[in-house]
């Protein structure tokens, strides 16, 4: 990116927020939910997580080498991939799934498409889908020291009762850094009063699950399902850390919402519709794709343009 | 550039249908999903590239040029036919796995455009060799598509089991070993772009290398789009001027060098009328300008004359 001409006349604002500063907040703000996982399920949790962060950071490193580009892993982007697609992994999945998974998300999803700035979707949850798909049985498999069986949303979704309170604290079963909320609005929060992200995203993403579940989830306006549904799986870890990301959500104000609303409505229908239990990780990758339309939409007019014509 | 050998060679490597003309996606993304499949599929698609190339340039001078396409298809079609139901009796197996996708053959793109481009225009002889050409390469691609999707997506190869699965693994010493994982999204629909993209960087760095090194590995002439304005060809026997009848039918190689050689002249001829009319233009310019001036000197003389009086 840095590599454009910028052509603009003096005098310049100079910023002291950087690509890296960003990345550097994100990194801090997932670092609960990843802590947890770890105190959560123990020490291959923690192997996996740097397996993956490894595999994605050294990807970078050696596509800039081959294709004879300057390093661009300082922009610490790579790391931020690497974590928060650890933290959507089983955690007793086997080493290489995340050597694989972050390769595949560096220099498929993300390097060969441009490098960052130019992924047309999250090279994390693109990695995570691509493992889901290739290896299902490992992918779907969160039997773990303490939690056997089924995780929370999946118990939901056949209709048995589900302990909220555990699942908000995150002693569950599921992949490393979804189990708890707590530790995720935690990190949410450092984001927000580091003014990495604004709520406009996130607000409309839940509002309007939570809209469609009283609609079409069957279960009417029953707050102990509803809060189940929005403290199991990966949806706070994708309305906060996935649906946020830069690169990937539409730039106008309105699109922003717009992108929001999708998002919550292709949770709902996955989630209650579909086969599989959970649908985050699917739905924001499908809002991706449909960010540029949303965002030819929702142009802004510019200043003197438009309005009543006198 | 009509030789059988160079139109094979041109068929499987320099302009193979699949890498480098990116032709018939259709049943290359479709059928790959094993290497058997991939060449059942490009051996079927053989047989009837080379059978129609050899009709249809027997019939090209009797076929009328407004009514060729619905002529292609027809003569295509009736190969299919043919093919489906010989597959059918003597391959059920490889009839099941391909399923729709022989009677799509008859729009196999390749098959049409070779007819189109090669077979309605050049003699029998030189349109087979460049049917089985293109159909070589088709099943070359094909296959080895299949095979890396099957390989990685299955851990077999042609049907065998080659990687150490869970299910068959490895027997070593006693001790037994799978260390191999398939990742069943390549024999899902996602896997064959990922294949194909790959496959086809490969080939394009192995293009560029030998370039690098002076090899020849410019495509010969044939893939014509009649467009020879915006052609990059060089080298085209085919290459037309200004003259657009000149090129139309099988012509000779003496021949086309006589044409050549007329064309160029026309053309020198025109460049050079065109040149001298220019030069005509302009001193006749230059004249009426310099007309203009010396009337504006003598009007500034006479309006000086009747101020002065």
């Amino acid at each position: 990116m840095s590599d454009l001409m910028k052509v603009s006349s003096n005098p310049h604002i100079r910023s002291k927020v950087t690509t890296g500063n960003i990345m550097f907040c994100v990194i801090l703000a997932l670092l609960p939910a990843a802590v947890f996982g770890i105190y959560n399920f123990g020490i291959p949790a923690l192997v996996l997580i740097l397996v993956t962060v490894a595999s994605a950071v050294l990807s970078e490193t050696i596509f800039n080498k081959i294709c004879k580009k300057k390093n661009t892993i300082s922009d610490l982007s790579a790391i931020v991939t690497g974590l928060l697609l650890a933290l959507n992994l089983p955690p007793r999945a086997p080493w290489w799934i995340g050597v694989i998974g972050g390769a595949f998300a560096i220099i498929v999803v993300k390097m060969l498409f441009g490098g960052l700035g130019q992924n047309f979707m999250n090279p994390a949850l693109g990695a995570r889908c691509f493992l889901l798909i290739s290896f299902t049985s490992i992918m779907t498999n969160f039997e773990c020291d303490g939690y056997t069986g089924a995780t929370p949303l999946a118990a939901l979704k056949a209709g048995e009762n589900v302990d909220t309170m555990s699942m908000i604290i995150g002693k569950t079963a599921g992949t490393i850094g979804e189990t708890s909320m707590i530790a995720i609005l935690i990190g949410a929060c450092i984001l927000l009063f580091a003014g990495a992200i604004d709520l406009k995203i996130p607000f409309s993403y839940l509002g309007s699950f939570v809209v469609f579940l009283v609609l079409f989830s069957g279960h009417g306006f029953s707050p102990a399902y509803i809060s189940a549904q929005l403290a199991g799986g990966g949806l706070m870890l994708g309305a906060f850390f996935m649906a946020t990301d830069y690169v990937t959500r539409p730039i106008t104000k309105r699109g922003q919402y717009v992108y929001g609303i999708i998002l919550g409505i292709l949770t709902g229908i996955f989630r209650i519709y579909g086969a599989s239990a959970e649908g985050v990780s699917y739905a924001i990758i499908l809002g991706n794709l449909l960010v540029p339309l949303i965002e030819r939409v929702t142009i802004p007019k510019s200043f003197g343009k438009g309005g009543e014509k006198a | 550039m009509n030789s059988g050998k160079e139109r094979l060679i041109n068929g499987i490597v320099k302009e193979n249908p699949t890498f480098v003309l990116m032709l018939g996606m259709c049943p290359t993304l479709a059928v790959t999903t094993s290497a058997i499949n991939g060449l059942g599929m490009g051996l079927t698609t053989t047989v009837v590239l080379a059978l129609s190339n050899v009709f249809i340039a027997l019939l090209r001078n009797i076929i009328p040029d407004k009514v060729r396409i619905p002529a292609f298809i027809v003569i295509i079609a009736s190969f299919v036919t043919m093919l489906e139901l010989l597959l059918e009796g003597f391959l059920p197996s490889l009839y099941g796995a391909l399923g729709i996708y022989i009677p799509l053959i008859v729009v196999n793109c390749i098959i049409l455009g070779r007819a189109e481009a090669y077979a309605s225009k050049n003699p029998v002889l030189p349109s087979f060799f460049d049917g089985l050409g293109m159909g070589l390469g088709f099943s070359i691609a094909l296959t080895c598509i299949g095979a890396v999707r099957e390989l990685l997506g299955a851990g077999d190869l042609f049907g065998f089991h080659v990687m150490p699965t869970a299910d068959h693994p490895w027997l070593l010493g006693g001790k037994e070993i799978a260390f191999f994982t398939p990742a069943s999204i390549f024999v899902l629909a996602p896997g064959a772009f990922f294949v194909l993209a790959c496959l086809t960087a490969i080939q394009n760095k192995v293009k560029l290398e030998g370039e690098k090194k002076g090899k020849d590995m410019s495509k010969i002439g044939s893939g014509c789009s009649e467009d020879c304005m915006n052609c990059g060809e060089e080298g085209c026997g085919r290459r037309k001027f200004y003259d657009t009848e000149a090129g139309e039918g099988p012509v000779g190689k003496k021949e086309e060098q006589k044409t050549e050689q007329k064309e160029a002249g026309q053309q020198k001829k025109e460049e050079k009328q065109k040149e001298t009319g220019q030069q005509k233009k302009e001193e006749k310019q230059k004249e009426s300008q310099n007309r203009s001036k010396e009337e504006n000197k003598e009007e500034k003389k006479e309006r000086e004359e009747i101020n002065n009086e």
